[in-house]
């Protein structure tokens, strides 16, 4: 079976480095929406160091690993993250602060805080995933 | 250490500590398989297995759908087992209302695939990546959510 460019070896290694974003939110609390809105309510500043450490080990990966390595083991070529500045991104981030603020809920704590058994979680999940279908539809491409 | 206090209430250890667990996350996925890995694409992604409108069908979101659902699986296991290992022995929950988890995850999925990126896509993939546009949309949903939250605090005090 070949998905993406990717074996099944391929996406065992996807599970596992999914599961150690996952043990790291909740290690870091992060998966709890009321840790989140206390960060936003500037009553404990956490988040910006499970923030600033993510961003720091990820930095390093990708400045080097396309510099020493010729291809990923299991991939076929290094993938890059393309973001771009425009009406839509200001509107998008915009809108997703709002219900970030509203529920002290994102997409990766939502998903992992499954695991930690807690099922309140999924009326967030069901929002995040009604409102990916109607940007979706609305969409021009 | 006051200030340490007051700006940690809860202790600062753990959240280091996680945030470079799920640095090493992203990091190796991307290390072992080239793959940038935001959460937010997975909620498109997997509508085009039922949705035949073009945005769902773009190759982006088909040729990806199937190492996403993956990588979300994983996140849940990983915190099953910090839940097994470290947990209290009790399910989470939250007591925030069901209303604001639907409005906000509503919110929240619109506006992260409007502006493709969430807190992991624009915060982590973005930043590590040094795009400019991607720190301009951590600010600007920084601003939002710490002025919503503020809102809703004060509106519900």
């Amino acid at each position: 079976m070949n998905v993406g460019g990717l074996n099944l070896r391929g996406l065992l290694v996807v599970l596992l480095c999914g599961a150690l974003f996952g043990f790291g939110l909740a290690l870091s609390t992060m998966v709890q929406p009321e840790v989140v809105l206390g960060f936003l309510r500037f009553e404990d500043w956490g988040l910006m160091l499970v923030m600033g450490g993510a961003v720091v080990v990820t930095l390093l990966a990708y400045q080097l690993a396309p510099r020493l390595l010729r291809r990923p083991l299991f991939g076929e070529r290094f993938h890059a993250h393309v973001a771009n500045w425009n009406r839509d991104t200001l509107a998008g981030a915009a809108l997703f602060g709002v219900g970030w603020g509203l529920s002290g809920v994102c997409p990766g704590p939502a998903i992992a805080g499954l695991g930690t058994g807690n099922w309140a979680l999924l009326w967030a999940l069901a929002g995040i995933a009604l409102g990916a279908l109607a940007q979706g539809l609305r969409a021009r491409s | 250490m006051d200030t340490l206090n007051t700006l940690f209430p809860f202790g600062w250890q753990h959240y280091l500590m996680g945030g470079l667990v799920i640095g090493s996350g992203v990091a190796l996925l991307f290390v072992l398989t080239g793959l940038v890995g935001g959460m937010s694409s997975v909620f498109s992604s997997t509508w085009s297995f039922v949705s035949r409108a073009p945005h769902f069908q773009q190759t982006r979101f088909t040729s990806s759908r199937i190492w996403r659902l993956v990588y979300a699986a994983g996140l849940m296991l990983g915190a099953l087992l910090w839940w097994l290992w470290l947990g209290d022995g009790q399910p989470q929950r939250t007591e925030v209302p069901v209303g604001l988890l639907l409005l906000g995850g509503f919110f929240v999925g619109y506006g992260a695939r409007l502006g493709n990126g969430c807190t992991s896509g624009h915060g982590i993939c973005g930043l590590g990546s040094l795009q400019w546009p991607s720190l301009l949309a951590v600010l600007t949903f920084m601003g939002t959510a710490f002025l919503t939250a503020n809102l809703v605090a004060w509106w519900l005090a």
